[in-house]
């Protein structure tokens, strides 16, 4: 009897043990991710604009790591340098459809009626569409250039956050404890911010963190077909669109910015996974 | 005796889907300051209903509700919310009415806070609160899911008496603790009602709770009143047929 909690306990808290290190470990290696996009310009070995045509596309060596591209730029200055237009980008780019979604869902779980119900059908056109498609559409209307691409990608990408914050809303919205807080005089304001927010916060925000490895690519995507970042800013997408002619001849000019990419998103995305396991709800129940 | 409540003529209807469902049919009552007023009743009559519309969770349909004369259904902003300092409630389910993300501290001082109480003088009526629930200290900051049924219930209690109110509605305040705590919770309940003259309108399924603690007990059936008096007389000389019923069902 008294040994089988013993065990599951201790499971347990080998379980919650191993969260934590890969939490800490994925978490240092998306830190350092910022921290060199924070720092780029500090960080590059050469000027990632400066071009030299005498020693164009050459391949990796000790001077240049990473090799030269058809202009003589350095590869890895360009790769450090485009990390800081991408994920900022990414990041920008999660920062406002969560607050955007979040705050649209919030007000259609909460006053519901009319309102709602014409919001959620706008959110429904956009959630209908192939998001790529309209991302292409809006950002080739508003002409290229890295903040379009964003504007684009966010409004293909808001109606996600609004839904998830809605049936959050929904949810608690008529708990016990939203009645309490209500006799205990707050008022609509107080009502969401200090008991709504807080309480669907967890789902949203594990959302975000998943989301920023598929808006990197997202951004990549739109750039790489010439309608994010425009030449010569350095980003991954269109250096990856650039030299795409020259995959057979020098590799590394794709590559290291595919790389870069994909190890990123990699990272981005199993941190994502380590926070929704630490905040998923169903967790915390115990 | 003074009135502090009355109620009248009070409808609500539901709807499910388009069916029509009256929950609540016309149902008058008064309460007297200092009184202990039962609601009886079955499963469904509407006796949360009522409860819910006395505390303007929800808008009847029809119906007045006067405190100390005043009407309060037509209460709006922060007069409504002024409602709360004189009308408090304690519900069924005492975790679920915590917020889970704030310490039980938190939740008894937000009427407090709410009302422009600083921090200081917050913390120190809410250790007032906390010894007249008869809960130790150290349960300001704990969460919910970790204190037991019984001493969430007494926290309850502690943030419905924070304001002063006048009346205190228990719905079904202590169906959900086992019958030891029930009675613990009930006692207090009784107490703090003596010593601080408000009244307590009880919402129950048990007559026995009843005769033990309400001057007077309200039997409601399928959304009306059915019968009113003191408890003894209604379940010793029960004069409605589904009063009988209930009567025989328990005793
Ligand atoms: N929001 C609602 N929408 C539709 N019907 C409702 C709603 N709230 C309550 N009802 C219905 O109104 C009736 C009365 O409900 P109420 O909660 O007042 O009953 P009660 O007397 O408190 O029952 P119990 O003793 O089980 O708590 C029930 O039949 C219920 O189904
Ligand atoms: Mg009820």
């Amino acid at each position: 009897m008294m040994e089988t909690p013993t065990i599951t306990l201790r499971e347990q808290k080998v379980v919650r043990d191993r969260t934590k290190w890969k939490m800490i470990f994925l978490g240092a290696l998306a830190l350092a991710v910022l921290f060199v996009a924070a720092f780029a310009p500090f960080l590059t070995p050469y000027d990632p604009y400066a071009q030299d045509l005498a020693i164009a596309l050459q391949p990796p060596d000790a001077a240049h790591l990473l090799g030269t591209d058809r202009y003589g730029r350095d590869m890895l200055s360009r790769v450090i340098m485009g990390s800081r237009s991408t994920i900022f980008a990414a990041l920008l780019l999660v920062m406002v459809i969560t607050v955007v979604g979040g705050m649209v869902g919030i007000i259609c779980g909460w006053y519901g009626g009319k309102l709602d119900a014409f919001l959620m059908r706008v959110s429904d056109i956009f959630l209908a569409f192939p998001g790529m498609v309209f991302a292409i559409a809006v950002a080739s209307v508003m002409s290229g250039g890295i903040l379009n691409a964003v504007v684009a990608l966010a409004c293909i990408s808001w109606s996600k956050y609004a839904r998830i914050a809605r049936s959050q809303v929904l949810a608690i919205k008529s708990a016990p404890y939203m009645a309490a807080a209500k006799l205990s005089g707050s008022g609509t304001g107080k009502m969401i911010w200090k008991h709504i927010v807080p309480n669907i916060a967890g789902p949203v925000v594990v959302t975000a963190v998943l989301d920023i490895g598929t808006m990197i690519m997202e951004i990549a995507g739109l750039s790489f077909l010439g309608l994010g970042a425009t030449p010569p800013t350095a980003e991954w997408g269109s250096m990856m669109s650039n030299g795409r002619s020259m995959l057979q001849t020098s590799p590394w000019v794709v590559l290291s910015p595919g790389c870069a990419i994909f190890l990123t998103v990699m990272i981005f995305n199993l941190a994502g996974d380590t926070v929704r396991d630490v905040l998923d709800p169903r967790q915390q129940k115990r | 005796m003074e009135k502090l409540l009355e109620a009248k003529e009070i409808r609500k209807t539901f709807y499910k889907g388009k069916i029509p469902f009256t929950a609540v049919d016309g149902v008058s009552f008064s309460m007297e300051r200092g009184e202990c007023l039962g609601l009886v009743g079955e499963s469904g009559c509407g006796k949360s209903t009522i409860a819910r519309i006395l505390t303007r969770l929800i808008e009847p349909d029809a119906g007045s509700v006067l405190l100390h004369g005043r009407e309060v259904l037509q209460l709006k902003g922060k007069e409504k919310r002024m409602l709360y300092h004189e009308v408090q409630m304690v519900f069924q389910t005492p975790q679920d009415s915590f917020d889970p993300r704030r310490s039980l501290g938190d939740g008894i001082m937000e009427s407090l806070r709410n009302r422009g109480m600083n921090r200081a003088k917050a913390k120190e009526r809410l250790y007032e609160l906390l010894d007249m629930v008869e809960l130790d200290r150290e349960f300001a900051s704990r969460y919910p899911h970790e204190v037991s049924g019984g001493q969430c219930q007494r926290a309850a209690i502690a943030r419905a008496l924070a304001p002063g109110p006048r009346l205190i509605i228990c719905d079904e305040a202590t169906s959900a603790l086992d019958v030891t705590v029930q009675a613990q919770i009930l006692k207090l309940l009784q107490k703090l009602q003596r010593e601080q003259g408000m009244s307590l309108l009880l919402i129950c399924h048990d007559l026995a709770l009843v005769q033990l603690l309400c001057d007077q007990v309200l039997v409601m059936y399928k959304g009306r009143i059915e019968e009113r008096g003191a408890p003894d007389e209604v379940i010793c000389r029960p004069q409605k047929e589904y009063t009988r019923i209930l009567v025989n069902s328990v005793f």
